[in-house]
C-alpha cells in the first residue's frame, strides 16, 4: 500500500508543477494582451484628453484632465496604472453610452455567450459524427460531403452567409425570427436575471417568449455553427484516421467487438483527447466571429458593442471589449488544457 | 506427441489454398499465395522473414484483412463451419470467442485510455451475458491465471502504467478470457525484453496446453519455433516452402529452410562467416 | 516534346538547374492528377488575369455613378445589376479583384519574411532566443486575431494600408511556428554541419541554407492562409474599416447592399459569391500543394 501512497504523492507533485506552468503561461499571455492593448491605446491619433473634456475645453480644464489621466507620467508608469485599473475592474467610461465600460460589457456579454455556445453545440454535435463517418468511409461519399462542408466553411464570409440566411429563411420562407434577439411584442416579458435570454425566459415560465427568442437565436447560431462544424469535422476526421490505424483498434476487433463499438467507443475515446483543444479553439473563434455576425443580426452582444464603438472612435469601449475577448480566449485555452489532461490517463 | 487429426475428433481449422491479394494502383500484390494446413489441438509454427505473408495468414483467418485486400481459398473451415460462406456478423462473433489473437506489442495493442481490467472485462462481456460484477471477477481470475500477483491493483492500471511483460500477459488474459479454441500468436514476444520472453512463453504454453487449444505461432525466430511448436510451416514470399515436424527441423531439405538455419550464429560451433540467405526466384513460380 | 520530358524526368540530371526543374515537373505531374487542386489553380489564375485585364473585362467604369439607374436588377445591360449609386456591380467586382489581390500580396510580403525569419532564427539559434521568441509567438497565438486587428485599425484609422498592417500584425505567428519546426529538423542535418565547418557565419547558414529549406512548407501554409486573409480583409471592409469608398472592395460592397438585402438582393449577393469563389480557389490550391510539396 505504501507504493500507492507514493504514487499519489508523486501525482500531486506533478500536478503542482503542471499547475505552476499553466499559471505562468496565463500570466505571461495576459501581460502580453495588456501590453498590446495599452500600446494600441497610445498610438491612436485621437487625443484621449479631448475625448474626455470635449473639443472646446479651456486650457486649465484640459491640463487638469491630462494630469488626472496620468498622461504626464513616463510610459511604464502609465502602463502600471493601466494594469492596476484593469484588475480593479475599471476599463474607463464609454463615450458612446456614457457608462462604465465594465457595466456595458456585463450587460451585453451574455447575449454573445448565448450565441457562441449554441453555435459550438451545433458545430460539435454535427461535426464529430460527420468527421467520424468521413474517417471511416475515407474516399467515399460521406468523406466527400465532409470535405465540401469543410471547404465551404473555410471559404464563406460569415457576414455574407448571415445576410443570405436572413434573405432566405426570414424574408422568403419566414421560418425564423428576423434581426434582434426577441420580437418587439415579447420585449418586456422577460426580466434579465442571468442575462441569457433563453434561461431567463425558461426560469420565469414565459414559454412563448422562450420560443420567440429561440426563433431569433437559431439562425445566427446556425451560421456560426457551420464554421465550427467545418473545423471540428475536419479535425475529427484527421484524428480518427490516425486512431483507426492503431494496433489497439485491431485488438478490439480481434476480441469480437462490433465495428460500431470499435469506432465510437475505442477510437473516438482516444481522438477526444486532441479534440478538446479543437473544440475550445472553435468556441473562442465563434466569440470572435460574433463581431461580424452580430452586426448582421442586430444582436445586442459584445461584438456589436465593439463594432459600434469602433465606428465612433470610442477607444475605451473597443479596448475593453478586446481585453474581455482576449481574457476569455486565455481562459478557454487554460480550461481546454485541463480537460485534455483529464481525458488522457497518460497526462494525468 | 499429439496427432493433428485423430479420427475421433474433427480438426479445428482446415485451410486449403489460402490466398490474400491486395489490389493497388500499381498492380496486384500477392501477400499469401496458396497456403494449406490442417490444425488440430496442437502447436503449429509459421516461420518466415518479414513480408513472407505469415501475419496476413493470421489476419485472413480472423477476417481482418484491411480494405483493398481480398481473401480467397478453396476451403476454409472452422470445426465443420464453412468460413467462406459465413456472413461477416457471424464471423465477428467467432472472433475472440472461438478464434483469438495475441499481437506483437502490448504498448500499442492495448487501448491507452481504458484501464487494462476494463479491456479484459469487455472482451468477456461481448460474448457472455454477464453483469459487470461477474465480468470483473472473471477478469481478476484471468489475471491470476497469467500469473499477475496483485490482480485487483493491476486491474485498475492504465496500459502506460504496466511493463512490457505484464502488458503482454494482460493481452493474453484479454484474448483468452472468452475461452477460444484457437489462438493465433503473432510474434508475441518480439517486442519484449529477452529476460521476460521465456516467462511469457511459458504462461502462454501452459494455458494453451491445459485448455487443449490449437495454437498458431507466428514468428521469424526459427529456434523459438523449434523449441515451442509441434509442427512448422516455412513461408517465403507468400508461399509455403516446406512443412515439417519441429523435431525434424535440423534435417530440413529445402534450401530456404537450410538457409534460414545456416544464417543463425551458434556459440558452440562458431563460424568464421555467417551465411547470407540465398533466395531463388524459382521458389515463387 | 519527348526530348523535353526526357530532359526533365531523367534519373541523372547533369546540372543543379536540371534537377530542380525535374523536381518541379514531377510535382506538377502529381499535382495534375488531383482535379480539385487543378480547379483551385484555374480560379487563382483567373483572378490574376481578371485583375490584370480589368479594363478589358469590365463593361462599365466601376466608379461612374448614374443616379437614374439606381438599384437596377440584373439585366443584359447590367449583368449583376446596379448598386444604390447606379454603379455597375459586375464591373465593380471585376475591379475588386485588383483590391483583393493587392491586400493579399501586401500581407504575404510582410508576413512571410517576418514569420520565416523569426521562426528560422528561433529554431536555429535555440537557447534563450528561442524561448523568448516562442513565448512572444504563443502570446500572439492566444489573441483573438480579428478583434485585435479591429482594435488596431480603429487606432490607426480606417484604410487599405492600415487594414493590411493590422492583418499582418496578427497573422505572423503561425508562420513562425512552421518555420521553426522545419528549422529544428534541418539544423541537425549533416550538410548544415558541413557548411558550418567551412566557417560560414550563423546568419549565412540561416539565410542561405535554412530559410530555403523551409520555403516549401511556408508556401503551402501561405496558400492555405490566403483564404483566411481574404475573409479577414473582407470583414474589415464590411465594417467600414478596410478600403474606403469609392474603392470597389468586395466586403465593403456587401456592406452597402445590407440595407437593401430584402428588396434588392443582388447588391450584396454577387460580391459575396466572388469572395467565396476566390477563397475556395486558394483553399483548393493550398490543399493540392500540400499533398504534393510536403507529404507530412
Amino acid at each position: 500500500m505504501a507504493s500507492l501512497r507514493e504514487k499519489w504523492a508523486g501525482r500531486s507533485v506533478r500536478w503542482g508543477r503542471i499547475a505552476g506552468r499553466e499559471l505562468s503561461t496565463v500570466a505571461i499571455t495576459m501581460f502580453g494582451l495588456l501590453l498590446v492593448t495599452f500600446l494600441i491605446a497610445r498610438v491612436i491619433p485621437i487625443d484621449p484628453v479631448l475625448a474626455v473634456v470635449g473639443d472646446n475645453a479651456r486650457p486649465d480644464v484640459y491640463e487638469k484632465a491630462r494630469l488626472d489621466l496620468g498622461l504626464d507620467k513616463p510610459l511604464w508608469q502609465q502602463f502600471a496604472i493601466y494594469i492596476g485599473k484593469v484588475f480593479s475592474g475599471d476599463l474607463g467610461t464609454s463615450v458612446l453610452t456614457a457608462q462604465l465600460v465594465t457595466e456595458d460589457i456585463k450587460r451585453v456579454f451574455p447575449a454573445t455567450l448565448e450565441l457562441a455556445t449554441l453555435g459550438t453545440l451545433i458545430g460539435v454535435s454535427l461535426g464529430i459524427p460527420l468527421g467520424v463517418l468521413a474517417a471511416v468511409n475515407q474516399g467515399r461519399w460521406p468523406d466527400q460531403i465532409a470535405r465540401v462542408i469543410g471547404l465551404f466553411g473555410y471559404s464563406i464570409p460569415v457576414f455574407w452567409l448571415g445576410l443570405m440566411g436572413l434573405l432566405l429563411f426570414y424574408a422568403k420562407l419566414g421560418w425564423v425570427g428576423g434581426p434582434g434577439r426577441i420580437g418587439v411584442a415579447w420585449q418586456d416579458f422577460v426580466t434579465p436575471v442571468t442575462g441569457v435570454l433563453l434561461i431567463d425566459a425558461a426560469m420565469q415560465g414565459e414559454w412563448e417568449a422562450f420560443w420567440d427568442g429561440f426563433s431569433h437565436l437559431i439562425l445566427p447560431s446556425a451560421v456560426l455553427g457551420l464554421f465550427s462544424l467545418a473545423y471540428v469535422s475536419r479535425m475529427t476526421r484527421s484524428f480518427m484516421i490516425t486512431e483507426l490505424q492503431q494496433q489497439y483498434v485491431i485488438a478490439a476487433r480481434v476480441k469480437g467487438m462490433s465495428e460500431a463499438r470499435v469506432i465510437w467507443h475505442h477510437a473516438l475515446r482516444n481522438a477526444v483527447v486532441p479534440l478538446v483543444t479543437v473544440i475550445a479553439l472553435s468556441y473562442a473563434h465563434l466569440l470572435e466571429g460574433s463581431v461580424l455576425t452580430e452586426t448582421i443580426f442586430a444582436w445586442p452582444g459584445l461584438g456589436r458593442y465593439i463594432t459600434n464603438a469602433l465606428l465612433n472612435a470610442d477607444m475605451n469601449a473597443v479596448l475593453g471589449g478586446t481585453l474581455v475577448i482576449g481574457a476569455v480566449f486565455i481562459g478557454v485555452n487554460l480550461l481546454s488544457d485541463i480537460f485534455a489532461r483529464l481525458a488522457d490517463p497518460r497526462a494525468r | 506427441m499429439r496427432a493433428p487429426d485423430t479420427p475421433l475428433e474433427q480438426p479445428l481449422l482446415e485451410l486449403d489454398n489460402l490466398r490474400v491479394n491486395f489490389h493497388t494502383p500499381t498492380g496486384i500484390v500477392r501477400a499469401v499465395r496458396g497456403l494449406s494446413f490442417t490444425l488440430g489441438r496442437e502447436r503449429l509454427g509459421i516461420v518466415g522473414e518479414s513480408g513472407s505473408g505469415k501475419s496476413m495468414t493470421g489476419r485472413a483467418i480472423l477476417d481482418l484483412i484491411p480494405h483493398p485486400g481480398e481473401v480467397l481459398a478453396d476451403r476454409m473451415v472452422y470445426r465443420g463451419q464453412d468460413l467462406l460462406t459465413m456472413d461477416r456478423r457471424t464471423r465477428r462473433k467467432l472472433r475472440g470467442r472461438h478464434i483469438s489473437m495475441v499481437m506483437q506489442d502490448p504498448k500499442f495493442s492495448l487501448n491507452p485510455v481504458q484501464t487494462v481490467g476494463e479491456q479484459i472485462a469487455e472482451a468477456y462481456r461481448v460474448h457472455h451475458k454477464a453483469s459487470s460484477r461477474e465480468a470483473r471477477e472473471r477478469s481478476l481470475a484471468m489475471l491470476e491465471a497469467v500469473q499477475i500477483r496483485e490482480p485487483a491493483r493491476v486491474y485498475a492500471l492504465y496500459p502506460h502504467e504496466v511493463s512490457g511483460g505484464m502488458g503482454q500477459r494482460v493481452m493474453i488474459a484479454m484474448m483468452l478470457i472468452a475461452e477460444p479454441d484457437i489462438l493465433i500468436a503473432d510474434e508475441p514476444t518480439s517486442a519484449l525484453d529477452v529476460t521476460v520472453q521465456l516467462q511469457v512463453l511459458k504462461i502462454l504454453d501452459d494455458l494453451v496446453t491445459s485448455r487443449g487449444m490449437g495454437l498458431i505461432f507466428i514468428s521469424h525466430d526459427l529456434h523459438l519455433v523449434k523449441s515451442f511448436c509441434d509442427r512448422v510451416i516455412v513461408m517465403y514470399g507468400g508461399k509455403v516452402m516446406e512443412t515439417l515436424q519441429a523435431s525434424e527441423l535440423e534435417q530440413a531439405q529445402h534450401p530456404y529452410t537450410r538457409g534460414l538455419l545456416g544464417c543463425l550464429p551458434d556459440l558452440d560451433h562458431p563460424k568464421a562467416k555467417l551465411a547470407t540467405l540465398n533466395r531463388d526466384p524459382a521458389w515463387l513460380a | 516534346m519527348s526530348s523535353w520530358t526526357d530532359y526533365l524526368i531523367t534519373d541523372s540530371p547533369a546540372s543543379r538547374r536540371q534537377a530542380r526543374l525535374g523536381q518541379f515537373y514531377r510535382q506538377w505531374l502529381a499535382f495534375r492528377r488531383n482535379p480539385l487542386a487543378v480547379i483551385g489553380l484555374v480560379i487563382v489564375v483567373a483572378l490574376l488575369l481578371i485583375a490584370a485585364f480589368a479594363p478589358l473585362i469590365a463593361t462599365h467604369n466601376p466608379l461612374t455613378q448614374n443616379l437614374d439607374g439606381r438599384l437596377l436588377p440584373p439585366s443584359a445591360a447590367h449583368w449583376f445589376g446596379t448598386d444604390s449609386l447606379g454603379r455597375d456591380i459586375y464591373s465593380r467586382i471585376v475591379y475588386g479583384a485588383r483590391v483583393t489581390l493587392v491586400i493579399v500580396l501586401l500581407v504575404v510580403v510582410t508576413v512571410g519574411p517576418l514569420g520565416l525569419l523569426i521562426g528560422a532564427a528561433s529554431g536555429y539559434l535555440g537557447g534563450w532566443v528561442d524561448r523568448v521568441l516562442m513565448r512572444i509567438t504563443d502570446v500572439f497565438l492566444a489573441f483573438p486575431r480579428l478583434v485585435l486587428a479591429l482594435a488596431f485599425v480603429a487606432a490607426l484609422g480606417p484604410g487599405l494600408e492600415n487594414a493590411v498592417i493590422a492583418i499582418a500584425f496578427t497573422a505572423w505567428p503561425p508562420y513562425a511556428r512552421v518555420a521553426r519546426a522545419e528549422t529544428l529538423i534541418i539544423r541537425n542535418q549533416d550538410y548544415i554541419s558541413a557548411v558550418r565547418l567551412q566557417g560560414a557565419s550563423q546568419w549565412r547558414v540561416v539565410l542561405r541554407h535554412v530559410v530555403p529549406m523551409c520555403l516549401p512548407s511556408l508556401i503551402v501554409r501561405t496558400t492555405l492562409d490566403m483564404a483566411g486573409i481574404i475573409l479577414t480583409a473582407a470583414g474589415l471592409g464590411f465594417l467600414g474599416l478596410g478600403a474606403q469608398p469609392p474603392i470597389p472592395e468586395w466586403g465593403a460592397m456587401i456592406s452597402t447592399g445590407r440595407e437593401q438585402i430584402f428588396d434588392q438582393w443582388w447588391v450584396a449577393t454577387f460580391p459575396g459569391i466572388a469572395i467565396c469563389i476566390v477563397a475556395l480557389g486558394f483553399n483548393l490550391l493550398g490543399d493540392g500543394l500540400r499533398d504534393v510539396m510536403d507529404a507530412r
